[in-house]
């Protein structure tokens, strides 16, 4: 068995109605193996820039490669996956029921991990995380351990090749 | 001076030079009906079932290489075409499908007639857009025009809703389009095609194996020279068969899951497999661990995403054919294959390709009287036994002689594909080649060929049965024939291995049912009646002419490699 290993790609697409769901069609049609994918604008409206996460073997990524290439919308594919990115993903973290004990926890944890407390009161806090997709991971396993309540929305990361080589 | 979308509509397709459009009206696009009604430079074609309208496009397409035109209404008429749009998709069929939508302020509303066609078919198209703006009407023709017709052909969709149609709008249509995000690839990349060549050069047991790529790409001449020069024999998939005549001395004949023995045994001991305009499809490769296991492989395709899908080959090469091929012919010299080649034809003369001739009428007499019969004409098959015989024992000489339903294998393609490539042929002869089953899944169309004097010879292969299953079933499953048998009534036993004396004669009795739309209808018992029978269609010029050959229930088709066998695993009797 070939193998499976996590791999990135930058898509630029044309910003029109439909794209994105024959982007992701294309995904669920040939059973590959999506894990992430975000969108959004870029400096040039009508172009949107997706960065896609997949889990595959080396065979079926060039494959995938190669179907997003001949999409008629699809302009560029980048393969990120051995590029030095900077690479975060948005995510926040709602904590509730809390005891004043718990928030002061809640505020170390906030402070190792770098990310802010936004919003609080009486028993709940929201923790807002611009980490690499792995420490929000770690984050959220750290914060299931010492509290109940916990919601958590994540924005699926998005990334950018470096300038200087290194940044990762 | 501005003019309404219904108005451009028009204009871009007489741009285009589209003289023929298949179409069928309905609420949301009563407005084009009514443009096209104006002129008189489209024929408009209409079918009796919007699955027959497209497939009729598709032989259109397919027999001329021009793109294909076809119209329909919103909702139940987009839908009756997704089968066709699958269809051309898979086998590179250059469509363009107008497609009628409610107005732009019901989109979303389930309104009378609405689907979402674009999100529907968007798998199965090379392109799909709704026009949600009058000032990109124009744009989007062009375009679509450009993308069925370019690269590797595929059918495109345009939505259209009902007040873009008769909004008003720039008069101007684009000579030309630029589309940023489609790239085709327009050349060859020397040194790796110069790899392949003497990888070539240095077989022992070269083969080339061509595909659909060749008929697209109207690369003939340059595959004839390029075997010819070499010296290389060459073995067709079914979509590439007539790449190169039936009867030219290096041709072996089809490979695959019907292929012909000799020439699944030259693809599993053959040291270089020249490949050219293939996919490796399953129905050609078998068990992929065993195909062609002892040769090097070059593939040569105009599609990067066809390359090292299915097979891992050891030179890849991304180009058009005919461009490959010129380029390989300015290399190409003479290589002694003599030993080779003795040992291919050895392997025919072991098991050659040939059908038994005692028992009546069989399906490789008919195949051979309908080349006796119609030499240069075009052959139409739809799905199933018939259309493997027709694959395996037709001779084929001429370009785009031979249309099939390849890729998705669709029942109910030969009617109206016939249909389409006559219209698009007029001084040419077509035949469709069909079976009971397929035929009455579009024999609708018999009244569009009626109409249209379509003068098509339709040869129907009755054997009572959806034959290909019933293979399976024979073969594979201790011949419990599970819903094969068409003339199986609640009153049969559940486990009739067979015809016999209480089976109603005929379901339907299609020799009255083509004489009931106008057309000429003949039955065909033995062996004795079939010319006799050819020369009296013949005589009947202007409708469809319809040819029942009652086979017998028992024809297989060998040879057979069940799916997923390694080829060399061939059943042969």
């Amino acid at each position: 068995m070939a193998e499976m290993k996590s791999r990135w790609i930058a898509l630029y697409v044309e910003n029109q109605v439909g794209v994105l769901a024959k982007v992701s069609g294309l995904f669920s049609g040939k059973s590959y193996n999506l894990q992430s994918l975000t969108v959004g604008e870029t400096e040039d409206k009508t172009i949107s820039r997706m960065t896609i996460g997949v889990k595959s073997d080396d065979i079926t990524f060039e494959q995938i490669k190669k179907q997003l290439n001949r999409m008629v919308e699809v302009i560029k594919v980048i393969d990120l996956t051995d590029v030095p990115l900077h690479m975060k993903e948005i995510l926040f973290a709602k904590i509730s029921k809390v005891s004043e004990e718990q928030i002061t926890q809640l505020f170390q944890v906030a402070q190792v991990f770098g990310v802010e407390v936004v919003d609080i009161n009486q028993d709940s806090v929201i923790l807002e995380s611009h980490l690499t997709e792995k420490r929000n991971d770690d984050l959220i396993a750290l914060l299931k351990t010492k509290f109940k309540l916990i919601s958590v929305v994540r924005g699926g990361p998005v990334a950018i090749e470096a300038i200087s080589t290194g940044n990762r | 001076m501005d003019i309404t979308g219904r108005k451009l509509f028009v204009k871009a397709l007489q741009e285009e030079g589209v003289d023929t459009i298949f179409a069928y009206p309905g609420g949301t696009v009563t407005d084009l009906f009514d443009e096209l009604y104006k002129t008189d430079a489209i024929d408009l074609v209409l079918p009796r079932h919007e699955q027959g309208l497209i497939h009729e496009a598709e032989g259109y397409a397919k027999s001329t290489g021009k793109v294909g035109v076809c119209l329909v209404t919103s909702g139940p008429g987009a839908t009756n075409i997704v089968t066709g749009l699958a269809d051309a998709h898979y086998d590179n069929v250059p469509l363009v499908c107008f497609t009628g939508q409610v107005p732009r302020a019901l989109i979303g509303n389930d309104a009378f007639q609405e689907v979402d066609i674009v999100g529907i078919t968007r798998s199965i198209t090379k392109y799909s857009v709704t026009v949600h703006d009058r000032a990109q009407l124009g744009k989007i023709i062009k375009m679509a025009f450009h993308i069925a017709r370019t690269g590797k052909p595929g059918p495109v969709l345009i939505d259209l809703p009902k007040d873009i149609q008769t909004a008003s709008g720039s008069a101007d249509y684009p000579d030309k389009v630029e589309i940023r995000g489609y790239k085709i690839n327009e050349g060859v990349h020397v040194g790796q095609l110069k790899k392949a060549y003497k990888l070539l050069k240095s077989a022992k047991k070269p083969l080339i194996l061509a595909g659909g790529g060749i008929h697209i790409a109207g690369a003939y001449e340059e595959l004839k020279t390029f075997a010819e020069k070499i010296h290389v024999p060459v073995v067709t998939t079914v979509m590439g068969k007539g790449a190169i005549a039936s009867n030219h001395e290096l041709y072996i004949g089809n490979c695959g899951m019907h292929g012909r023995y000799s020439a699944n045994k030259a693809v599993s001991e053959c040291d270089v497999l020249f490949s050219i305009g293939t996919r490796f499809n399953d129905r050609i490769t078998g068990d992929l661990n065993e195909f062609a296991p002892k040769a090097k492989i070059v593939h040569i395709d105009i599609d990067t995403a066809s390359i090292s899908r299915n097979v891992v080959v050891d030179i890849p090469i991304v180009a058009d054919a005919k461009i490959a091929l010129d380029k390989l012919n300015e290399w190409a010299e003479a290589k002694n294959t003599s030993a080779w080649q003795k040992q291919i034809e050895e392997w025919e003369q072991e098991n050659p390709l040939e059908m038994r001739r005692d028992k009546g009428l069989s399906p490789q007499m008919i195949m051979e009287e309908i080349n006796r019969q119609y030499p240069t004409g075009i052959y139409v098959t739809d799905v199933g036994q018939h259309q493997m015989w027709a694959s395996q024992y037709l001779q084929l000489t001429q370009p785009r002689q031979f249309l099939t339903s390849g890729g998705l294998g669709t029942m109910g393609f030969g009617l109206p594909a016939a249909i389409g490539a006559k219209i698009a042929n007029r001084d040419r002869e077509v035949v469709c080649i069909s079976g009971d089953g397929g035929l009455q899944m579009n024999i609708q169309e018999l009244a569009t060929a009626v109409v249209q004097s379509a003068d098509v010879t339709v040869c129907v292969l009755n054997n009572y049965y959806l034959g290909m299953v019933r293979q399976m079933q024979q073969l594979f499953y201790g011949k419990r024939y599970s819903a094969t048998c068409l003339r199986r009534r609640l009153t049969c036993p559940p486990d009739c291995k067979g015809p016999n004396d209480k089976c109603p004669k005929y379901v339907p009795d299609f020799v009255k049912l083509v004489e009931s739309y106008g057309g000429f209808g003949i039955r065909v018992e033995t062996a004795e009646e079939l010319e006799a029978a050819f020369a009296e269609a013949k005589q009947h010029k202007g409708v469809p002419r319809l040819i029942e050959c009652m086979i017998s229930t028992d024809e297989l088709v060998l040879p057979m490699v069940k799916g997923g066998n390694p080829m060399s695993e061939m059943i042969l009797k």
